[in-house]
């Protein structure tokens, strides 16, 4: 059989109507499509796919599956690894993991397994009353998890496969972390989300949201609560500002306040909804990754007129996703590349008015391997806007560090934690996601909450052991 | 979901509740506050928690119905449920024995004194209390203030209660007597800590205020909090809610405070809209 040199492609709204509505923008396979896109896969028995995925998906093994018309297999296969598996088929950047590796890749488009991925668990959803794993006889231990993102859940979900009593602590009032906050709608439904999260509650994972910990309790209070081991999954959830004058001049956002005023908060839907948000005539948004993309396509589909998204490097070195960049694109976002702002201007009353940019140069390599931007002297000019976002990245939260003061931080605020095991300074505590490695993406931080909780999994039962041979 | 197990109203548009959430009463401390939200479509509201009861397991918030969101919790009654209630979030008021220490509460600021005075109190300090409002029947919690007050002072704006004037001239009176004072802590209105500021910024007398910006998430990670203190951007969230008033950039403040008035009006509109046509209880 000949192999299509090109995937199937995935139905989209079009932009023209899209950025008028939060919808989600990719429609997915249906089962016609998804067949035709799993023949594609040429079932290496090597699976360079399997080995760039950070969770390790059997990904030939759940296409085939697919091929054979058996979805709940499919479905079965991905979930072995992968619990949160209609979010990663959305969300994951599977360009730069396993669609890199695919063996078609060497000469044609590779196989679209993130949309395979997303066609059987969506196709579960649909379906309806989703498998559970047998769960094993409860160990007699509970395990405390901070935070419900990527890394939470995925840890959380392994433990009570492992016969755990696992309790999830989230501090805002919907779980989920950057899934809910960060990552739009119409990116990421969050029915979606809701319903991957209900499914790691079935598996007996409690959630317990509106918990500040570090405030309503310390690790060590959980500990003395008889949780025998904590994972903090906290994600790095502090807003980096550029530091330049006017940057707390009204309407201006970090992209972490915009995003959630609009996700979690629901803003978009203001006044049927209580809280509000500015709605620029002419918005920036400064940065060149995934949240930058996001916040642009958010302020415009919330009704500004023009969006300027505002880089200081070239198209080559965005961290955004291709995909994304180009649906921002689409949707009429101005790309200004070479550009950084030098200060946020605004009138008397306090107001943004307009953002003095620079003009950049590309120089030398820096230690990040990509081109040092060099600012153009003489170069200054002023686009006029009434927002600006500040996507720029985020830091380390220090709210739950700084109440732990046992616990080792390095000099950016993030935990030091074992690479392959997340183990923290303290005893009984691991760490894994942002809070550890910094910003990074969603399924890193799942693996991360994997691996602890293999290694959880280990100390509670070496534990266990030695007290078992104490008492005999 | 946390009930409601007592409602008063203080004055008109300011009503005190008696929420039961064992958990937060157990580690709440003076100057601390929780994030309220009503229900599915609420507004994340930060409130002082004004009083706690670690037995009773019970916080008590006061509320000025001022916007869409405090009309909304303005309307609850007891035996109603809150969807959330977060904390104790913020750095508690550090409480430390300055020999003579001012309290100044203004409005439905005089309240959130409460604790902090009590605080205060118990390591030693002598209180003395000011108390302020636009005028007679907005002068609320003026016995429990007394409860824990050494000496208590009250000033209205219109003279219909008290002495006639604002908690910052009162202030500016006893200073100016000489009464010696370690220390003053004012929460209020913007405009009011300020003079509080401006007052005792000649003497280097330290002044702590209680900063009230809006706010969403509230543990640091959205940044609408932020506030220039000595030339520093801070999260009032997880870096405050007191501040060394003098180094406070005020105006920053205030300007902040207005982002949302539009929207504010708006929201108010098209709720009193529904509430004229019956639409809503």
């Amino acid at each position: 059989m000949k192999i299509s040199p090109q995937r199937v492609e995935m139905a989209r709204q079009e932009p023209k109507v899209r950025i008028k509505n939060f919808n989600e923008v990719a429609l997915g396979y249906t089962e016609e499509q998804a067949q035709e896109e799993a023949e594609r896969c040429l079932q290496c028995k090597k699976a360079p796919c399997t080995k760039a995925c950070p969770v390790e998906i059997d990904i030939p093994g759940f296409i085939a599956r697919i091929v054979n018309k058996d979805y709940q297999g499919a479905i079965r296969q991905i979930k072995e690894a992968n619990l949160l598996p209609a979010m990663c088929g959305r969300v994951c950047p599977q360009e730069g993991l396993c669609e890199k590796a695919c063996t078609l890749s060497k000469k044609f488009e590779p196989v679209a397994i993130g949309r395979l991925e997303r066609f059987v668990a969506d196709w579960e959803f649909r379906k309806g009353n989703p498998e559970r794993s047998t769960l094993p006889p409860y160990t007699g231990k509970r395990v405390a998890v901070i935070g419900s993102g990527p890394a939470g859940l995925a840890c959380a979900g392994d433990l009570a496969r492992f016969g755990y009593k696992v309790t999830i602590f989230e501090a805002l009032h919907k779980p989920g972390g950057v899934l809910v906050y960060g990552i739009p709608e119409f990116r990421l439904p969050k029915a979606i989300v809701e319903q991957e999260v209900n499914y790691i509650k079935s598996l007996g994972v409690e959630v317990k949201t509106g918990y500040v910990i570090g405030k309503i309790y310390t690790l060590d209070e959980l500990f003395s609560q008889g949780y025998s081991a904590i994972f903090i999954g906290i994600g790095a959830g502090l807003p980096k500002f550029m530091g330049i004058t006017g940057e707390n001049l009204n309407g201006v956002y970090s992209a972490n306040e915009f995003l959630t005023r609009t996700n979690l908060m629901k803003a978009y839907l203001f006044p049927e909804y209580d809280t509000p948000i500015k709605i620029g005539r002419r918005v920036a948004v400064v940065g060149g990754g995934n949240v930058a993309m996001d916040a642009s396509r958010t302020a415009l589909r919330l009704g500004a007129a023009k969006v300027f998204n505002i880089y200081r490097r070239s198209r080559q070195e965005m961290p955004a996703r291709v995909e994304e960049v180009q649906n921002a694109q689409d949707e009429g976002v101005e790309l200004k590349f070479l550009t950084n702002p030098i200060r946020i201007l605004g009138n008397k009353e306090g107001w943004t008015t307009a953002i003095e940019c620079i003009r950049m140069e590309l120089g030398e390599p820096d230690e990040s391997g990509r081109c040092r931007p060099v600012p153009v002297k003489g170069s200054e000019y002023t686009i006029e806007v009434d927002v600006v976002v500040m996507a720029i990245g985020a830091g380390a939260n220090p709210l739950l560090p700084s109440a732990t003061p046992d616990l080792k931080l390095n000099k950016w605020g993030y935990i030091v934690a074992d690479e392959t095991t997340g183990k923290t300074s303290k005893e009984g505590v691991w760490a894994g996601g942002d809070i550890v490695s910094g910003s990074a993406t969603v399924i890193s931080a799942m693996a991360c909450g994997r691996s602890s909780a293999k290694a959880i999994h280990q100390y509670l039962m070496e534990r266990s052991k030695r007290s078992k041979m104490r008492v005999s | 979901m946390y009930e409601i197990l007592d409602k008063k109203e203080l004055a008109p548009l300011v009503k005190e509740f008696l929420i039961s959430c064992p958990e937060i009463a157990r580690k709440a401390q003076p100057g601390q506050f929780v994030v309220v939200r009503i229900d599915e479509r609420g507004e994340r509201i930060p409130l002082t928690i004004a009083d706690y009861n670690r037995d009773k397991g019970t916080i008590a918030i006061v509320v000025q119905e001022a916007g869409k969101s405090t009309y909304r919790l303005g309307e609850l009654n007891s035996g109603d449920r809150i969807l959330d209630v977060i904390g104790p979030l913020g750095i508690p008021t550090r409480v430390e024995n300055r020999g003579t220490v001012a309290c100044v509460g203004g409005g439905v600021g005089i309240p959130p004194v409460y604790p902090v005075a009590r605080g205060f109190r118990q390591v030693g300090n002598k209180i003395v209390s000011i108390i302020g409002a636009r005028t007679k029947e907005l002068v609320i919690w003026e016995e429990r203030i007394t409860s824990v007050s050494d000496e208590l002072h009250i000033t209205t704006d219109d003279g219909s209660y008290g002495l006639k004037g604002f908690v910052s001239d009162e202030l500016k009176r006893l200073i100016g007597e000489g009464k010696k004072l370690g220390l003053v802590f004012a929460v209020g209105p913007t405009l009011m800590m300020r003079a509080v500021s401006e007052v005792t910024r000649p003497y280097k007398l330290r002044t702590v205020v209680s900063l009230n910006p809006i706010m969403v998430d509230a543990t640091g990670m959205c940044g609408a909090c932020r506030v220039n203190v000595g030339g520093k951007t801070k999260f009032v969230c997880v870096d405050g809610p007191d501040f060394d008033a003098h180094q406070v950039d005020f105006d920053q403040l205030l300007s902040r405070q207005r982002i949302y008035l539009q929207e504010e009006k708006k929201a108010l509109q098209s709720y009193d809209l529904l509430h004229r046509h019956g639409k809503l209880k």
